[in-house]
């Protein structure tokens, strides 16, 4: 069933009260100074101050990953200067230029997993919109949400004094031996960054509890499992990997610090520990944890999709079975990390096997999205480019993952930009790319104003087409074998490191590389100006921006059955359950510049 | 259509003052609250179980360590703290019982069991802690070679392998009690070298410690004081917890009808021993 196109004739029967749009009272100017806002206890206030924090941690990881593109663009030693050392009879040392490369990629790999992607959909946009979409006034705990975005912003805190402490540079991963050596011969920053962590991960297992909680008992009356909005459900399985996935990282940043910081030797061979403990511990975690950053994004699609092709969403069950199968089989696939690492042929062809296993609801997700989509009104606001881009960049992102699950391409791939490139087009181009659908998408409800829809869509091109030229060549490169987290990628320093090889491959290849890495470079700062340009868009809309109406996409969720911004309390008539994908009752209003519903269904039907 | 009234936090409400205003009443409350900390009990197991995990790799790493190791641990005390845990556990969920019926004294009574019941758990978790440190096993960087040679005897250098006898002295000097010991019985397995590992040490017990086998059980240590030190760490959490739970009742907090942080407080207190009463045995009673 499509309901078609806005056309200027279509008039409301029952315009909105005058000023309804305005939104007297709502939950920003509710109350008003620095205190009201620290000490909120409503999710959306909570919502906000996560967005702050969390885009300062994506900005601040986005400079990392620029220096890193700068210094790659060429080999040599290009921007990175030499950090301090200690003075040694009255002369100051320094470290060598390629330890600040390894500080820089690791602060990028860290702030971005931890800091920004980890938290960010379920924080920003599932903490707004959860409670709304069940009609409900706020989460089940919300004295527990914002203790979780103080716990948020200690983590942060102790996570970034890292940096002045003495730095990381370990790759976000702080694989064992080396993260456990003494501080002399390794920067001193572990401590403090995995503190950081550690208390990060609370912070994410107390919005999971909460998460669970709200849907499981506050779904108002006629709202049964299967009637919620998709977004619900992906964030309900978001929320269980939280709180199953997340402790164990707890207990292994806990055993990483008691053995730096108490000399006990868990993971350290000379006190006969084991290192490769550390990575299944590690990644029992991990791998859950990019679900935990997929799923929501999912989510946000769904919803996108749908809305925008004026079409119910195909396969709602298929679509909110498989949210619970990827969360439940993510958990059985950490050992495609560790193919290389030692373990046995038969672990890692049972690892191997479920890795191809987890990618099939995913695959059955993007069918369905498709489906959504063939036959509907295809309406491309910026929201929807978005969501689109999602779906085609993602299925990259996931295709080139099987490569990797496959035992005998892996070998060749690991360690090798190709890897690089599958996360970044699965966490960028997936995950980025949805959040930035769902900030254009729910911005209006937000904050109550539009944004400039031809800013948007030019701030798209340039983060699409930037973000394809960064990541592209970079799976060329990897499977010619251009390794990663190197900081120097010259010929002269491959034969220093690696003196007595043959090292053949390197000059057929290093026009490739080279290219490859200038390519690479040059699509980084194409994404900074399409981020730039949304910024611009994004404060222009807060400033000058033209007010927003309660619908002004036509969704039919219960977030859309309230004023942009919402009430303090989100609704001022209590909501009744009903069909988040049915949008045959909104119709388009020019006045309001949105969509309004009839009172009450017209004779004959609507079309 | 009528419409209803706007609600705003002004509108006069009639509800139960105990309940949260994004709650319709006091069941969905309660409800919520059980749910929520259920789920974080969860996680607790899934942060243990890491543990736990470790536990089972390290004892097939290092079975010497095991081997060795649990004999340094006293199953007297260890079986003392488990009663002492069990029975906190019984009077914590009969404090539950006796705020839900409204009985603000014996609530308050069994509360104060409750944490005498915990700290009793930590003296004697602290007066172990303690004699591991003087002797010189403590863990990672206090783990103290000299101190150890101190305690325990070293073994004396064996001059030709004795299928039937253990070349463990009689005498014994290790915590000052100077007592002799009969020669272990002799068995086919029991003939130990420094370095053999025991395929039974039944027939050990701490009297036969050498310095030798301290010293290689370093890895036991290690992985005990992380467990109990963990645990501990809950026990202290949770003592804060009835103790803020004691001064709520005195002041009159509950009642049949708002009892519920009593109930959740309950239930991670039961966590926490059940957690106890999986460490008892796999560090102090498995050989």
């Amino acid at each position: 069933m499509t309901t078609p196109l806005p056309t200027p004739d279509l008039l409301t029967r029952n315009p909105l009260p005058p000023g309804e749009h305005l939104s007297a009272d709502n939950y920003l100017n509710h109350s008003r100074g620095l205190w009201s806002w620290l000490s909120t206890l409503d999710h959306k206030r909570i919502a906000l101050m996560y967005m702050a924090g969390i885009l300062f941690s994506f900005f601040l990881g986005g400079i990392f990953a620029l220096l890193i593109r700068a210094e790659l663009f060429s080999p040599g030693q290009n921007i990175l200067p030499q950090l301090p050392d200690k003075i040694i009879s009255g002369q100051m040392t320094y470290h060598p230029w390629q330890d600040t490369y390894n500080q820089v990629f690791t602060l990028h790999g860290a702030i971005m997993v931890f800091l920004f992607i980890i938290p960010s959909i379920p924080s920003i946009f599932g903490n707004f919109v959860l409670p709304i979409m069940l009609g409900a006034k706020d989460v089940a705990f919300p004295k527990l949400n914002l203790a979780s975005f103080y716990l948020w912003a200690a983590g942060a805190v102790l996570f970034i004094g890292a940096i002045a402490v003495g730095g990381l540079d370990t790759g976000w991963t702080f694989y064992t031996p080396y993260s456990i050596k003494d501080s002399d011969a390794v920067f001193a920053g572990v401590l403090p960054a995995t503190a950081g962590a550690f208390i990060l991960g609370f912070s994410s297992i107390l919005t999971g509890i909460n998460f669970i909680a709200s849907i499981h008992m506050l779904r108002p009356a006629g709202m049964t499992w299967f009637k919620m909005p998709l977004m619900l459900w992906a964030l309900y399985a978001t929320a269980v990997i939280q709180i199953l996935a997340t402790p164990v990282l707890a207990i292994t940043l806990l055993l990483l610090i008691a053995e730096r910081a108490a000399g006990i030797g868990i993971f350290d061979p000379t006190k006969g520990g084991d290192p490769v403990l550390y990575q299944h511990f590690f990644w029992f975690y991990s791998h859950p944890a990019v679900y935990i950053m997929i799923l929501p994004a999912m989510g946000v699609v769904s919803e996108i999709i749908s809305v925008f092709s004026r079409k119910h969403i195909f396969g709602y069950a298929f679509i909110a079975m498989s949210s619970l199968a990827i969360a439940l089989l993510g958990f059985l696939v950490w050992g495609h990390h560790m193919f290389v690492s030692g373990q046995s042929n038969v672990a890692s062809a049972i690892f191997s096997f479920f890795t191809f296993f987890v990618a099939i609801p995913s695959a059955v997700k993007v069918f369905n999205w498709l489906a959504t989509m063939f036959r509907g009104s295809i309406w491309l606001k910026s929201p929807m480019l978005y969501a689109m881009s999602f779906i085609w960049v993602f299925t990259i992102g996931g295709l080139t993952g099987l490569f990797l699950g496959a035992l005998a391409t892996d070998v060749h791939l690991t360690d090798t930009y190709f890897i690089v490139a599958h996360f970044h087009y699965v966490m960028v181009g997936g995950t980025v790319f949805a959040f930035l659908a769902a900030v254009h998408y729910w911005w209006p409800k937000m904050f109550g104003k539009m944004y400039c829809e031809t800013g948007g869509i030019l701030a798209w091109f340039f983060v699409f087409f930037g973000f394809n030229l960064t990541f592209f060549p970079q799976f060329i490169m990897g499977s010619h074998g251009m390794p990663r987290r190197y900081a120097d990628w010259s010929i002269d320093a491959w034969k220093a490191r690696f003196p007595d090889a043959d090292l053949s491959f390197i000059s057929h290849n290093i026009h490739l590389f080279s290219l490859c890495h200038k390519l690479s470079t040059i699509g980084a700062f194409l994404q900074l100006v399409g981020f730039l340009i949304l910024a611009g868009v994004l404060i222009h809309s807060l400033v000058k921006g033209r007010l927003a109406p309660r619908n002004p996409w036509g969704a039919n969720s219960l977030e859309w059955h309230t004023s942009s911004p919402p009430p303090l309390e989100n609704f001022k008539h209590a909501p009744l359950a009903n069909d988040p994908y049915d949008f045959q009752s909104w119709h388009w209003n020019d006045d309001l510049h949105g969509f309004t519903q009839h009172e009450t269904p017209e004779p004959g039907g609507a079309n | 259509m009528t419409q209803a009234q706007p609600i705003t936090p002004d509108t006069p409400h009639d509800h139960d003052p105990h309940v949260a205003h994004h709650f319709h009443s006091a069941e969905q409350q309660i409800a919520n609250g059980k749910l929520g900390m259920w789920i974080f009990l969860a996680t607790e197991v899934l942060m243990f179980g890491g543990l736990f995990c470790g536990y089972a790799v390290w004892r097939r790493n290092v079975p010497d360590s095991f081997a060795y190791g649990h004999l340094l641990l006293n199953t007297l005390w260890g079986a003392i703290n488990t009663l002492v845990l069990i029975s906190s556990s019984f009077t914590m969920a009969w404090a539950v019982r006796a705020a839900q019926l409204g009985q603000r004294k014996l609530t308050s009574i069994l509360l104060v069991l409750t944490l005498c019941g915990a700290a009793g758990f930590m003296a004697v978790k602290y007066h172990e802690y303690h004699h591991k440190f003087e002797i010189g096993t403590g863990p990672g960087r206090f783990f103290n070679i000299d101190k150890i040679k101190e305690h325990f005897h070293s073994e004396p250098p064996r001059v030709a392998a004795s299928p039937e006898h253990a070349p463990a002295p009689v005498t014994n000097t290790s915590g000052g009690n100077a007592t002799s010991l009969p020669a272990p019985a002799p068995t086919p397995d029991s003939g130990l070298a420094v370095n053999q590992t025991p395929v039974h040490t039944q027939h050990l017990t701490e009297a036969h410690l050498t310095a030798e086998m301290v010293i290689k059980s370093r890895n036991f240590i290690d992985i005990y004081f992380l467990m109990t030190g963990l645990h501990g760490l809950h026990v202290l959490v949770g003592m804060i917890l009835i103790a803020w739970l004691l001064v709520r009742n005195l002041r009159g907090h509950f009642s049949p009808r708002y009892n519920a942080p009593v109930d959740l407080v309950g239930l991670y207190w039961h966590l926490v021993d059940l957690i106890w009463i999986f460490l008892f045995p796999l560090l102090y009673l498995i050989q």
